[in-house]
């Protein structure tokens, strides 16, 4: 991989944003709303990839981290009364606190194991949803008022169930992980964490803490998707035990790969690829899936290292 | 009568002949315009929009796909009787995947890519509240067809309605007279730990309890469970009815270990047919169901006791007296429920002629109109029985059946008042904003 000069890589990222925040001007409205669920989602996507691309990790878990933002948010609005920000806070809080523990148990193992293991403590999550559902609404989940999703900014109140605030709110949490994703994989601890992935005993002998280097990764992994999910929570209205099914450990993988595993705006394209396929396809046949089965096997066939990992590959070496 | 103003008092106007010459010269000249004729054309002529977020896909496309059938049979017969304030109906049929996080999405593309008039159809509880926020964000008319509390309990919000099927407290509690006066009055229940089985687990013991029945024992059997046997031991010895719920695809091994365990003899047996949907109740394994009695919302099998208007909606819909496929004896529909699409779409003939429903611009009124509604009469647009509706709670109130299996069939047994079904509304949607 060729290395980029700063300024060409931000100005980049800087370019994507700028063009996500034009279309918020001229994109008809379904696709308005449609694209501000996508951001929010890649969010989650790039809370993955950390893990997975840069550390080589392979989580089957991650929805428990998600849900933990979901619930974490959602909960405090609904039970406490909790403001926007403090119920924002609250879910990454529970996602950061979430992922230092997984981290701390399931960091013993790795390869297969790692992946059984954060599968098991996703089940185990989804079921304590489920086994409280006094307060989580266990498998039917809970609404969060539209009164309460309201964002108070001095004298200003900003309704999130505003499709234009929707999009702002959800393209500023993108842009942020977007920089903070490209910040990091850039810094020197990017470097020890594909060091990391690339030789694991290397890194080890070159005097790097491997274990302590892994947890950081994970919690900041778990705290991003946990953002994603607080968000989804205060901009969407619900919380339910359906995002923390296995279900939705898989598709932030899937968006990874799609879009390009180790590549900064690889899950963002992997997201917008995956979501318009669904969206599309299901409106000619209920066999949609199939479609986006075919659709996989296809990218994996001629796009191996998804759509932005193989664009650096062959055309564009200095994309981080 | 006096006018104070002076608004209807001509001639104060000052109007000439000139002006009147000049205004009826105008008024012809928009009225021959193109724009305008295909303007009033599109009022009077253009569909009204309905979009059905529907289970194609995930656990429930069983229910989907017959939940399609009927609201075809149901667009169809209306269209045929003129439409809805005489413009015609079309559905426009998006899949959820069965997924509140699909769900809302689904509500979005029908609120601003399809533009429909209104959303209808869903039936599992956990997509109609992941999509309720998406309705009520967008002032969508939401008609759902899925028998949870949810609506009525007030927690949505005001543009979710729930007019052509009871919910699940209502037929718990209409169930309790008849078991505490029939099958026994220590009864056990089984049920799914999740939100369906918890509803059954609150509102089943004070319904008996002011029967003079109790409820002795509670088994909650958790969502991922594939073997029942183990859980048994816990029903007590002096169970006279064990009153089951088992939602999903593991009630045929329920039955048959409970079958197993118990032998010849066994307690009374009630249950809900929700599981058995789109099953043939003459499936292997089933066997022990045979003397058991069951909650249907609607008769599967074909009744001697079936009105013209019970008739006419099975011909229609396309089932035969057993409740298969007409043509496929092997394709079961999900009786109990579907009818649910019927009475629905004729609530929403119903408000819309009543609201004077023109476009989406009167949502609003649509709202207010289908609030305003109180009773349904038993006939051709409410096959299943007569029913009221409570405004307030957006929530519809009828008769249950109670079936008893006998001879590989579903007889019904008994039929409960509306009455049997009322309880005090939990809130009041109707003091939300529009």
């Amino acid at each position: 991989m060729k290395e980029a000069s700063p300024s060409k890589a931000y100005a980049l990222h800087l370019g994507v944003i700028v063009l996500l925040f034009a279309l918020s001007f001229v994109l008809p409205e379904y696709h308005h709303g449609l694209l501000a669920r996508i951001m929010v989602l890649a969010v989650f996507a790039m809370g993955y990839n950390l893990l997975f691309g840069y550390v080589g990790l392979l989580s089957l878990g991650h929805a428990m981290f998600f849900s933990a933002g979901l619930y974490g948010a959602g909960l405090a609005v609904i039970h406490l009364g909790w403001s926007v920000p403090a119920a924002f806070a609250a879910g990454l809080a529970c996602g950061a606190l979430l992922a230092l523990v997984i981290g701390l148990l399931a960091l013993r193992t790795s390869g297969v194991a790692f992946m059984i293991v954060t599968m098991m403590f996703a089940q185990v999550f989804y079921l304590v949803i489920l086994y409280l559902a006094a307060w989580t609404g266990g498998d039917q989940g809970l609404v969060v008022p539209q009164s309460a999703r309201v964002l108070v900014l001095g004298d200003t109140s900003l309704g999130l169930t505003n499709p234009t605030v929707r999009y702002m709110s959800a393209l500023v949490l993108f842009s942020i992980v977007l920089l903070v994703t490209l910040g990091i994989v850039r810094s020197r601890y990017g470097r020890v964490l594909v060091a990391i992935r690339e030789n694991e005993e290397r890194t080890k002998m070159l005097g790097y803490d491997i274990f302590s280097n892994k947890l950081a990764a994970v919690v900041v992994s778990g705290t991003i998707c946990a953002a994603s999910g607080a968000a989804y929570a205060l901009l969407f209205g619900y919380v339910g035990s359906t995002f923390a099914s296995v279900q939705y450990s898989i598709l932030p993988l899937l968006w990874v790969l799609l879009g390009g595993a180790a590549t900064t705006l690889g899950p963002l394209i992997g997201t917008l690829f995956m979501y318009y396929v669904v969206d599309v396809t299901s409106g000619y046949t209920s066999a949609y899936l199939l479609i986006v089965g075919i659709a996989l096997i296809l990218l994996v066939l001629f796009f191996p290292r998804g759509i932005l990992g193989t664009i650096r590959q062959r055309w564009l070496g200095w994309l981080p | 009568m006096t006018d104070k103003n002076g608004f209807f008092d001509l001639s104060k106007t000052g109007l000439t002949r000139r002006t009147a010459l000049k205004g009826l010269a105008a008024g012809a000249g928009l009225a021959v315009a193109p724009g305008f004729v295909r303007y009033s054309q599109a009022q009077s002529s253009a569909p009204i929009k309905i979009g059905f977020q529907s289970h194609r896909t995930g656990i429930g496309a069983a229910y989907g796909r017959w939940y399609e059938r009927t609201t075809a049979a149901a667009v169809k017969a209306i269209n045929e009787a003129g439409g809805i304030n005489g413009r015609p109906v079309e559905v426009i049929i998006e899949d959820d995947g069965t997924d509140p996080g699909r769900g809302a999405e689904v509500v979005g593309k029908f609120a601003t890519q399809h533009k429909t008039d209104i959303v209808y159809g869903t039936l599992f509880s956990h997509v109609v509240i992941g999509s309720a926020p998406a309705a009520g964000e967008a002032k969508m008319p939401y008609f759902v067809v899925s028998e949870g509390h949810h609506v009525a309990s007030t927690k949505l919000n005001r543009y979710v309605f729930q007019p052509g099927i009871t919910d699940v407290k209502s037929q718990i509690q209409a169930m309790a007279p008849w078991i505490a006066a029939n099958a026994g009055k220590k009864v056990t229940q089984i049920f799914p730990d999740f939100a369906f089985g918890y509803d059954h687990r609150d509102y089943l013991p004070p319904a008996l309890k002011a029967q003079g029945a109790e409820v002795i024992a509670q088994i909650a059997i958790p969502p991922t469970e594939s073997s029942f046997t183990k859980y048994f031991p816990q029903i007590p010895a002096e169970t006279e009815v064990i009153y089951h719920v088992m939602v999903g695809p593991a009630v045929l091994t329920f039955v048959k270990e409970l079958g197993e365990f118990y032998g010849s003899s066994r307690p009374q047996l009630f249950g809900f047919i929700d599981s058995l949907e789109a099953t043939d109740i003459n499936s292997p394994g089933l066997e022990f169901l045979d003397g058991s009695h069951f909650w249907e919302g609607s008769p599967r099998y074909a009744q001697p006791v079936d009105s013209a208007a019970q008739k006419a909606y099975r011909a229609a819909v396309g089932i035969d007296d057993n409740g298969a496929a007409v043509g496929d004896p092997k394709d079961v529909s999900t009786a109990a429920h579907m009818f649910g699409c019927w009475e629905t779409l004729y609530v929403v003939k119903k408000a819309m002629e009543d609201a004077g429903y023109k476009g989406p611009e009167d949502r609003a009124k649509l709202v207010e109109a289908t609030e305003a509604l109180t009773e349904f009469a038993e006939g051709p647009e409410h096959p299943q029985g007569p029913k009221t509706f409570n405004g307030k709670i957006h929530q519809c109130f009828g008769i249950q059946n109670i079936s008893k299996v006998e001879g590989g069939r579903l007889n019904v047994v008994h039929k409960t008042k509306i009455e049997d079904g009322l309880y005090e509304p939990e809130g009041d949607y109707t003091t939300q904003a529009l």
